[in-house]
């Protein structure tokens, strides 16, 4: 094809023919990226180890859903959109911008055009208007973008430049574009048509009237700013937030799969060998895997994560977003990309250093940070880990200590004495309407009521204990407890990073299980079935008390009356660790749903969104430093919503819940109630 | 510097429902979970931190039987470098006096810069502390809440009525009697008992001590319990009625009445 203007392969610059030129930049700019990469990765390479290969397709499948499909950037709508399209723009432009690459090197390059050059002249376009935008909304900044002094300097100029740089990019394209096609049309020369209301065709129209010299000169430095900011961005970009435009793709396709657990002590290390692990947890940020490392580089800072944090909103000093970015700068700081890791100063403390005890402890593992992110980063077994790391070195909070010890001597965190374990089953009135059965392992049992300690224990809670169990009951299931033998569950044990004591209760547990000889588990707590569906091994099958009702409700073995109050209004509060953890959000609104005249609102924030009631297990016992519990703001929402009821289906929901209408006064105006006790009241 | 800390065993008031026996003379034994008594908790975490800042080790001593081994292997996974423990049927049913007499002629059979015990055990009288520096002739002080190394000596503040804190420079070797909150203890988990769980624990008896049937056990023992007695129940409780401000003004009221509050 004939050419008005020569190809900047074949023009001279600064007297140096263009092909030798750009194949220095281009092997420059490539050998710098390299070694950058190499340098970030060194950090990986110390880290521990993490069995992230595994289940390829369902991997690929995560990848074409949240990389490649942005699957959760909507939940964020404005932010979403324009990310969606950025991102869809830059999937465009790579191939445009590879043989952009190779035309500086080569006499005949492959031309990309036809459909292709139309869309990728829109993806441009897009682009551009997208940086637009994101410049200012970096200047108006919504408020999650916010950084508390606490955490260190926002980094907005930084920000703003490197959008800058990508709206140059694509400016330089456009013009690059546009002053061929102007060359060419003056020349009457065949050219690939430019794509309608585009930026390059704006600019070819501008440039119309040009003379041919100033449109060589426009053709060959935008081309050349065109390679200089290419790679300018591809080597700055390591250096922070934009990272994540390369590691995103591995971060997603490497992200854990398996909601509700939580990762072992150490990766490759069965339980019984745990014991010749000389260091548990993270306590040093080598003590990290490498795909927890990987985590801190794809963060790209955009806030959603503290945005939904249930500790962050009640001012306790945690925030997950800067959990991951003061991470991030330490990586930075200690494994530079110029001079030698660690600065000389290796393995420093991550606690008293880039984080405080208080932050650690602070997280409920309510998850709310994990359904958010929309590169599946992780938080909960980071902290986890951290926490492992503080209990080995005896750093825990005096308010926890005394519940472990009970734990691990009384198999309960209140103390209270094995024997008294079943007392709940002999309160009057109900023993002699349903009597509960301690099981001895005859085998006379089909299902085991696993109550764990705090329904066994608790004043208020026994009465969900015996709702479930009347439930049961009316419907016809055989069933029994474990009593005196029943142990906690550990769930939040484990998740407070005393790994050896969970253990330890886990086995006692499971060899009880065993022995009970049951077929399946029910239980009405959702920590208990969250730890013996996904921290237990060979047990039998678990079912949360609100599936079971879903159920009988379903096949008709559960009949429920009208609602007495017509006017009472009713709200669901999603507890995580059945919502979030194991995704059960519709059976209890089910079950709500069948009882007649029973009207149900939504909370502004509810099923994956829920926000959490203040933790449970040990959360109970922590005292953290915090402007508002958790729970007040928690039936502030239901009021909001219209509702006066509150209906839950966690013990420790109950316990916080009612404890938040009492702080926030708002006895006789709200109620909460389990739902295993509204159903009980309303079976016929 | 050369710490001893003198620990007991003791059962756990947060763990256990304390009853009497039927015989009204002890309590209810059975289906107890015992703890290191907390007071002494807090004088091998002052122990620890004073060797962490100033070096030497922490050794800690218990008067009793094999089934106490369980709180010196707990105060060792905290960080004592030893546990040691006295026991002799000849010992059973001390007195203070007696526990005291042990306790000194162990320390004799060594070289400790500092004695350390907890202010008072739960089920004791707060009395083998003094007694223990009375026998060694140490300089004794009591209900220390700080203490900083100096040359030679200590200084120490001891707590004192209404919370305040009286300063003292105490010579070494001397015994202080440790008040607790004095520090915040570390926690010992699972795991760090289970690595100290084979660490042989020295076990020395009344022979190698000295110490014989005269100087202690029950026949030695000048002070001996006689009974244990339930305070009756009051009138219960008075029930405050009113608005929330309201029954804060009286309670406030009957705080300051009853000298809760100054």
């Amino acid at each position: 094809m004939a050419e008005a203007i020569p190809s900047p392969a074949q023009a001279t610059f600064w007297l140096i023919q263009g092909r030798v030129l750009f194949w220095i930049v281009n092997l420059l700019g490539s050998a710098c990226f390299a070694y950058i990469v190499a340098k970030r990765l060194a950090p990986l390479v110390r880290g521990q180890r993490d069995i992230r290969f595994d289940r390829p397709l369902i991997r690929l499948g995560r990848l074409l859903q949240y990389w490649f499909g942005q699957w959760r950037h909507p939940r964020y709508l404005a932010a979403g959109i324009i990310h969606i399209f950025l991102f869809a723009g830059f999937i465009v432009l790579v191939i445009h911008t590879v043989s952009l690459l190779a035309l500086g090197t080569s006499d005949h390059p492959a031309a990309a055009g036809g459909l292709y050059g139309a869309i990728s002249d829109y993806a441009a376009t897009v682009v551009f208007l997208c940086m637009i935008v994101a410049i200012v909304r970096r200047l108006l900044k919504p408020a999650r973008y916010a950084v508390p002094a606490r955490y260190g300097k926002a980094h907005t100029p930084d920000a703003i430049f490197l959008l800058a740089l990508i709206a140059l990019l694509m400016v330089a394209d456009s013009v690059f574009e546009a002053s061929h096609a102007a060359g060419q049309w003056q020349h009457h020369l065949p050219v690939e048509p430019l794509a309608v209301m585009s930026l390059p065709w704006i600019l070819q129209g501008a440039l119309m009237a040009a003379p041919l010299p100033v449109l060589a000169n426009l053709y060959l430095g935008a081309y050349l700013g065109h390679e200089l900011t290419f790679f300018f961005l591809l080597c700055y970009r390591p250096f922070g937030i934009q990272f994540h435009v390369e590691t995103s793709l591995f971060t997603v396709y490497f992200a854990k799969l398996d909601r509700g657990t939580v990762k072992p002590v150490r990766w490759g290390v069965p339980d019984d060998q745990l014991d010749q692990v000389k260091s548990f947890g993270v306590k040093t940020f080598e003590d990290f895997t490498w795909k927890h490392m990987l985590d801190f580089y794809s963060c790209a800072d955009c806030g959603r994560c503290s945005d939904q944090c249930p500790a962050n909103a009640v001012g306790r000093p945690l925030s997950p977003r800067f959990l991951t970015i003061k991470a991030r700068d330490y990586s930075f700081q200690h494994y530079p990309v110029w001079g030698g890791a660690h600065n000389g100063k290796p393995g420093q403390p991550l606690i008293g250093g880039i984080y405080a005890e208080d932050e650690i402890w602070s997280c409920t593992t309510c998850g709310a940070c994990e359904a958010e992110c929309p590169l599946l980063v992780e938080y909960i077994d980071k902290i986890v880990d951290l926490r492992r790391g503080m209990v080995d070195e005896g750093k825990v909070p005096q308010s926890l200590q005394k519940p472990l010890k009970a734990l691990e001597s009384r198999g309960n965190p209140f103390g209270k004495m094995e024997k008294k374990k079943a007392d709940w089953v002999k309160a009057k009135d109900f023993q002699q309407t349903c009597n509960v059965r301690i099981l001895n392992g005859d085998g006379s049992a089909d299902t085991l009521y696993f109550v764990d300690s705090i329904t066994s224990y608790d004043d208020r809670i026994q009465a969900i204990g015996r709702a479930t169990a009347r439930i049961l009951h009316s419907t016809g299931e055989n069933f029994g407890i474990l009593g005196a033998i029943e142990k906690d569950s550990g769930h939040d044990v484990r998740r407070f990073g005393e790994e050896t004591l969970f253990m330890a209760l886990r086995e006692h547990n499971t060899e009880a299980i065993k022995a009970s000889g049951v077929e399946r588990i029910v239980t009405s707590d959702p920590h208990a079935y969250n730890a013996l569906k996904h921290d237990y091994k060979d047990v039998p099958p678990v079912e949360h008390i609100s599936e079971v009702i879903a159920r009988k409700v379903r096949a008709g073995d559960i009949k429920l009356k009208q609602v007495e109050d017509e006017n009472d209004v009713y709200a669901y509060h999603d507890p995580c660790y059945l919502g979030r953890h194991n995704g059960i959000y519709d059976a209890p609104r089910e079950v709500l749903d069948a009882i007649p005249g029973l009207k149900r609102v939504e909370m502004r924030r509810s099923r994956d969104r829920s926000f959490c009631c203040g933790g449970g297990g040990l959360a109970l016992f922590y005292e953290p430093k915090e402007d508002q519990r958790m729970g007040v703001k928690r039936v502030q929402m239901a009021a909001e919503a219209g509702a006066n009821v509150i209906v839950t289906a966690c013990p420790f929901c109950m316990v916080n819940m009612e404890d938040a209408i009492k702080v926030a006064g708002m006895e006789g105006k709200m109620t909460a109630i389990d739902l295993t006790e509204l159903v009980e009241k309303q079976m016929r | 510097m050369e710490i001893l800390v003198c620990a007991r065993r003791v059962p756990d008031t947060s763990e256990n429902e304390i009853e009497m026996n039927s015989a009204g003379n002890d309590i209810e034994r059975d289906d107890l979970v015992y703890s290191v008594n907390e007071p002494d908790n807090y004088a091998v975490e002052e122990a620890l931190e004073i060797v962490e800042r100033t070096g030497g080790t922490v050794t800690v001593v218990t008067v009793g039987g094999d089934d106490d081994e369980e709180i010196l292997r707990r105060e060792m996974a905290m960080g004592a470098k030893q546990g040691v423990l006295l026991s002799d049927d000849a010992f059973e049913g001390s007195d203070g006096r007696g526990i005291a007499t042990i306790l000194a002629a162990f320390v004799k059979k060594g070289h400790y810069d500092l004695i350390l015990t907890g202010v008072q055990a739960e089920d004791g009288a707060a009395q083998v502390g003094g007694m223990l520096a009375a026998l060694l002739d140490y300089p004794f002080a009591s209900l220390v809440n700080s203490i900083e190394v100096q040359q030679g000596k200590l200084k120490i503040s001891r707590e004192i009525e209404g919370g305040n804190k009286e300063i003292n420079e105490i010579d070494l070797p001397c015994v202080l009697s440790i008040q607790t909150g004095i520090n915040e203890p570390r926690y010992v988990g699972m795991r760090g008992i289970r690595q100290v769980a084979s660490v042989p624990i020295p076990t020395f008896d009344g022979p190698y001590l000295g110490v014989n049937g005269d100087k202690a056990g029950l026949a030695a023992a000048k002070v001996k319990r006689l009974d244990y007695f339930v305070p009756p129940l009051g009138k219960g409780a008075e029930m405050l009625e009113g608005s929330t401000a309201e029954i804060v003004d009286k309670l406030i009221d009957l705080l300051k009445a009853k000298g809760g509050l100054n």
